[in-house]
């Protein structure tokens, strides 16, 4: 296997910004999943159909619109450069734009999980003493962990292969901002350099089998606890 | 406890509107599947919000919509036991049981989980997952766990319901003793007359969404004897079985009854249908039946066109059912004595001591 200096940066900034974006995406995937699934509200239909519009949009136009929102003269873009805070073109841009790409994914997994919770085990709670709030954490939560898991690794392998929208708001800074996709794609625009694409293309399938076995060891964990 | 419930609540087609008193520790709500039952529960634990109306317990109220007043089904205190276990799949019998008692103020918990741990025989049980329960385990420890949640009042929600015959009659004294040894009042929700006449003092009849008349187990099976399909059903308890021709010879107070479906077990309850029972003017010469019984009728009562007989065989209750034209034929009346047939094989046992 052929890997460079900058090639082992580029797995290092990949594992990085997909499990930053994984985990950072967890509590609101978590918050959007519960409000979907339990709550009865105004304007569910739209929330649902924001959740999901990533899923339907190319990438390269979420990363556009992430520029336009983060860029100098953007909305968001401009409070934080007043605050010192850089985003664009920084490795931080590359995890907004693997979040925004893979929070449907996430939310609908966890999604899942909490239609397949009986709700007369919620009601069971509630009429045992426990406020909203406990319910959510000693009942929901754990009862959800099989869709949080599955939506975790999906999201996580979804990060690191996100492409599109991260030239776009992080740019290809070889380094910086490049991942792995934009490694390879740097590797692929040179003839010469199949062996090297070829090496990072070998490091993406190992990252994606052991994020999957990693899935299955902890979900066969989590049954086996449950049979007890 | 004193339970006040005057309350509307639409769902789609269906309507339901509940008016009562509740003062009993022990009653029954009774209605068909679909009459309301179970909205009734949701209503009074506070998982529903009637559209109009108040609901007040002790004295408090837990829900008028004219004082605009909802209490959380947390601050209720009102437990309910429902018809499928509902423990909780990621947590052990033992933390299933302390759920609601860790919830419970200082101040309010007087049953003590050691307390109920034995008296609903649940220690083997404590450390094991709930997946590995019985059905009937599983009952015990949502009965458990509802109880050491310290409530006001507990709602059983046919708890019974989705349990073979055997399981239903080995829980039913633990149902019980949530009244008789934890002082806990319940409502019981079923539509078992059998189970109502087992557990309930008063029972409470929804019709289509509409509260009835407060009435009594006996009262009700009287009332439902001639549109049920066995009738009135007596229960009896019978005792000290003894093997005698191939049949169960077993004690009912004074009396002697010979049973093909009986067991080697100190005590069984048995079923009998009124439908079953044959009366005779005279003692009859011969017959085929095993039990012959001379008694007295006490009581005649109507259900749509039939007769109910109330009998005392000496001391114990019987009630027969039969058309008006024999009662007319026979001369039935109070403190007649008649001769009561009734064969081995009509009594089903549904429980026995050892069980």
């Amino acid at each position: 296997m052929l890997l460079t200096h900058e090639d082992i940066v580029s797995i290092g900034l990949s594992m990085k910004v997909a499990l930053t974006a994984t985990a950072l995406s967890l509590p609101f995937g978590f918050a959007v999943a519960w409000l979907i699934v339990f709550k009865q509200f105004r304007g569910k239909v739209l929330l649902e159909v924001f959740v999901n519009l990533p899923l339907t949009l190319p990438p390269v136009v979420i990363g556009y619109f992430l520029l336009l929102l983060l860029g100098k003269n953007g909305w968001l873009g401009h409070l934080l450069a007043e605050s010192g805070i850089q985003i664009i073109f920084t490795w931080k841009a590359a995890v907004l734009a693997s979040a925004t790409v893979g929070f449907p994914l996430l939310v609908r997994s966890i999604r899942l999980g909490m239609e397949s919770i009986d709700r007369q085990l919620i009601e069971a709670s509630r009429s045992l003493g426990a406020h909203w709030y406990d319910t959510l954490l000693t009942i929901i939560l754990p009862l959800s962990l099989r869709g949080i898991l599955a939506g975790s690794s999906l999201m996580f392998a979804r990060s690191l292969g996100e492409f599109g929208a991260t030239i776009i708001v992080a740019g290809n800074i070889p380094g910086v901002t490049q991942t792995i996709p934009l490694a390879i794609y740097d590797y692929a625009s040179s003839p010469s350099s199949t062996a090297m694409a070829l090496s990072l293309c070998l490091v993406s399938v190992i990252i994606s089998v052991t994020v999957l076995f990693l899935h299955e060891l902890l979900s066969r964990k989590l049954d086996q606890a449950r049979a007890l | 406890m004193k339970l006040h419930i005057d309350i509307k609540k639409k769902l789609g087609d269906f309507s339901l509107q509940v008016k009562s008193d509740i003062a009993g520790e022990r009653t029954g709500i009774f209605g068909e599947s679909g009459s309301g039952k179970s909205t009734l529960v949701h209503l009074i634990s506070g998982l529903t919000e009637p559209d109009k109306g108040e609901i007040m317990l002790d004295g408090e109220y837990l829900f008028s919509s004219r004082k605009k007043i909802n209490l959380a089904p947390e601050r209720r205190r009102i437990a309910i036991v429902f018809q499928q276990a509902m423990l909780f799949p990621h947590l052990n019998v033992k933390a299933n049981l302390l759920y609601g008692y860790k919830r419970c103020r200082a101040e309010n918990r007087h049953i003590k989980p050691e307390m109920l741990v034995n008296q609903l025989q649940l220690q083997p049980l404590l450390e094991r997952g709930v997946e590995n329960l019985s059905g009937g385990e599983k009952q015990r420890v949502a009965l458990g766990r509802a109880v050491l949640a310290n409530p006001r009042l507990l709602l059983m929600d046919e708890p019974l319901s989705a349990l073979d015959d055997t399981l239903r009659f080995q829980i039913i004294p633990y149902l019980r003793s949530v009244s008789e040894k934890f002082g806990i009042p319940y409502l019981f929700i079923s539509h078992s007359l059998t189970e109502m006449q087992l557990i309930t003092d008063h029972i409470l009849e929804i019709k289509n969404g509409l509260s009835l008349d407060e009435t009594t187990p006996e009262q009700l099976a009287r009332n439902r004897m001639a549109q049920s399909p066995n009738g009135y059903l007596n229960l009896l308890r019978l005792s000290s079985p003894r093997r005698e021709h191939g049949l169960f010879a077993y004690q009912w107070g004074k009396n002697s009854l010979l049973v093909s479906a009986g067991e080697q077990a100190a005590e069984s309850l048995f079923e009998l249908s009124s439908r079953e029972i044959i009366l005779f003017k005279k003692h009859p010469e011969a017959i085929s039946a095993r039990n012959l019984l001379e008694c007295t009728v006490t009581e005649m009562f109507e259900s749509d066109g039939r007769i109910g007989i109330v009998l005392s065989v000496n001391g114990e209750k019987l009630v027969a059912e039969i058309v008006r034209s024999a009662a007319e034929e026979l001369n039935i009346k109070p403190l007649s004595t008649l001769f009561a047939a009734i064969k081995a094989s009509s009594f089903r046992r549904l429980a026995s001591s050892q069980d």
